[in-house]
């Protein structure tokens, strides 16, 4: 089990908390006839033993990997997928569980219509095929945080199949340069999720807390179109994009509502794919890149050295950055798929195949699905681009960042200022502040009202760009003033008496005829004469202006 | 009929069950289920579509998304022989069963 693996590595604390999400090993979404259809491959070339590695051709690049990943998305529901409990994070021990949770006898499954919605609403997201049949199983294991001894889910029949996730590729430095790379969805099917298993290895126990048992699961099968950590990790963060804007999971890696496990194997190109290995405990988008290429080296390594790649589950240990066996005691686990005795097979309509006078609450159609889909990622980034003429880059840096698309709208809504003004405002001065004292959008002290009244100042010329960085420091130390006040008590207004402006120059020209000459000679040297004007100004005039005035001067 | 179960069968479904088969009569018992399972062989299925479940024609009723059970940890956790604060307690991790060779000969002739 992953735990005892953990716990090696941290000082006697071993009381101190150590979470298993439950059955590390036994999550196998995929059937087990999987791993034989990874191994037949679709090379023509002749099979040769894994373990004697041919040398590579030349010019041939040496290796090729593969990753398959395995993704459990916990529903966002007010309960679970099977019973009225409460789905909730955090609440005492056991306290959110039903008498089905806890698998008393006698108690039965019935289905919660949400959950279905949310699996029909990522299946059309994800352009699956739905299946206006599907099946419900029981997979058989024993372990303590899965009371009934086996999990309700969907193995012969899923709800969706044959998608397909589209996400960008390492986008580079180019805002034409986005290529967009698809990754096959094989199947989402509906699943219970487990409890928790608290390890206290000092009195030698494990303590349960079925708060999570029971709740309901997206579980997405990938077919293995990713060929490393980057790839995996886009791809992941997209889903994750989806997932949040359909609302159909919070897929939070970190609170354990997105966990993603990745199936690795190399090969040399042209030969069939290799063993492949399952890398588990992956909490964050930046660790699954990690461990994954991590497992890709370690592969290549063993298999170049001679050795041989053992098909089994590894857990990444973040510390050390590395994959580390876990013990698997049991060798192949052996589910016992059966179908559920306790529900029948689960029917969904289309608007054509509606039953007349059907109960409105007793069926789903998915084209009124369809129609409500939100809008997604992928869609609003084409939009911002079309829209405010904005990068690809761009656009990915605002849906990348939690509530700054919204705030970037208020302000668009809010200022006459360009789009492009906008757009550069939020995204390097705004973000760059918050950054930089790690706050979230919401916990931001200068508002998208008081950025857009800013962001007028500057468009109507009241103030310079320089002084507009000012104000916005000030805004930021959230005195309650107005940027219009900021403005006032620090004399940042540009100088719009034309005269002054045109005496200032004069002055200016006349304190120093030596520039002047210089200008005569190399029209260049006029900016020294701006600088000059601006210093005199106090960086309270226009540049455009002054240069301006100052060619007028120097031209009569 | 159905040939005899080897031991190695026995070992394997007494971990996937973890059901004991203590003797050699439960192991004939089995031997006998099983050869009365067989004779639905004897039914000529070509061509027929298995039914999965007998339930296959009702209406699979959906439940709306409320909150209607839970919060009842006290009574729960009274039908739990060991208990720490408001935790059910088990044994570490899977407890491994002894391989073949390390137990005892099931089948005593």
């Amino acid at each position: 089990m992953a735990a005892p693996v953990l716990c090696s590595g941290c000082p006697q604390r071993c009381w101190a908390l150590v979470w298993v999400y439950g059955r590390c090993r036994h999550r196998r979404g995929a059937p087990v006839g999987s791993t034989c259809n990874w191994m037949r491959g679709q090379s023509s070339v002749a099979q040769q033993p894994l373990h004697t590695a041919r040398k590579p051709r030349k010019g041939e690049p040496e290796w090729a990997a593969v990753v398959g990943l395995e993704i459990h998305a916990q529903i966002s529901s007010n309960s679970k997928l099977f019973s009225g409990s409460q789905v909730c994070f955090a609440a005492p021990p056991n306290s959110l569980v039903s008498f089905f949770d806890a698998s008393l006898p006698g108690t039965l499954p019935v289905l919660n219509r949400r959950c279905v919605e949310a699996a029909v609403m990522t299946g059309l997201a994800l352009n699956c095929h739905i299946n206006k049949k599907s099946l419900f199983d029981r997979k058989h294991y024993f372990y303590a945080d899965l009371p009934a001894g086996y999990q309700i889910t969907q193995h012969r029949l899923p709800i969706a199949v044959n998608g397909s996730l589209a996400y960008s590729s390492c986008a580079g430095t180019k805002q034409s340069q986005m290529t967009t790379r698809t990754v096959r969805v094989k199947q989402i099917q509906l699943e219970q999720d487990s409890g928790k298993s608290l390890h206290d290895d000092l009195r030698s126990q494990t303590l349960i807390d079925l708060n999570r048992a029971g709740i309901g699961l997206l579980e997405l099968v990938l077919e293995p179109d990713v060929s490393c950590g980057e790839e995996a990790a886009t791809a992941v963060r997209e889903l994750q994009l989806i997932l949040q804007a359909l609302g159909t999971s919070h897929a939070g890696m970190a609170e354990g509502q997105l966990r993603v496990d990745a199936n690795v194997s190399v090969h040399r190109p042209g030969e069939p794919l290799g063993i492949r290995t399952e890398v588990k405990n992956l909490n964050s988008i930046r660790f699954l890149a990690k461990a994954i290429d991590y497992e890709i080296q370690r592969q290549i390594q063993e298999l170049e050295n001679g050795g041989e790649i053992l098909n089994e589950t590894r857990s990444f240990d973040y510390k050390l950055g590395c994959t580390v066996p876990m013990r698997d005691k049991e060798g192949k686990q052996d589910y016992r798929f059966m179908p559920e005795p306790n529900l029948p097979p689960l029917l969904l309509y289309d608007t054509a195949s509606l039953p007349a006078g059907a109960d409105s609450q007793q069926v789903i159609n998915i084209d009124q699905i369809r129609e409500r889909l939100p809008e997604l990622p992928r869609v609003t980034r084409e939009r911002l681009v079309q829209q405010y003429g904005m990068s690809w880059d761009h656009s990915f840096t605002l849906l990348n960042e939690v509530d700054l698309l919204a705030f970037f709208q208020n302000v668009m809504k809010e200022t006459r200022a360009e789009p492009k003004k906008v757009t550069s405002w939020v995204l390097n001065t705004f973000l760059g502040y918050l950054k930089q004292q790690n706050l979230a959008v919401r916990e931001s002290p200068v508002t998208a009202s008081a950025l857009a009244e800013l962001l007028d100042l500057l468009d109507s010329k009241a103030i310079s760009s320089s002084a507009a960085k000012q104000v916005f420091e000030e805004l930021w130390k959230n005195e309650g003033k107005t940027p219009a006040q900021i403005v006032s008590e620090k004399k940042l207004e540009l100088m719009q008496d034309q005269e002054a402006l045109e005496q200032l120059c004069h002055s200016v020209m006349q304190a120093h005829p030596h520039v002047v000459m210089d200008v005569k000679g190399n029209p260049r040297a006029i900016n020294k004469l701006i600088g000059l004007v601006r210093k005199a100004t106090l960086s309270r005039a226009d540049p455009t202006v002054i240069k301006t005035i100052l060619e007028r001067k120097l031209s009569s | 009929g159905s040939g005899r179960i080897t031991a190695e069968m026995i070992e394997h479904l007494e971990r996937l069950a973890l059901v004991d088969f203590g003797s050699r009569e439960a192991v004939a018992r089995l031997e006998k289920a099983i050869a009365f399972s067989n004779r639905l062989h004897a039914v000529h299925t070509d061509g027929v579509e298995p039914m999965e479940s007998v339930l296959e024609d009702r209406c699979l009723y959906l439940r709306s998304d409320d909150v209607v059970e839970g919060n009842c940890a006290e009574e729960l956790l009274q039908n739990s022989h060991r208990i720490v604060e408001e935790y059910f307690v088990a044994p570490p991790g899977n407890i491994p069963l002894p391989k073949l060779d390390e137990q005892e000969p099931v089948l005593h002739s």
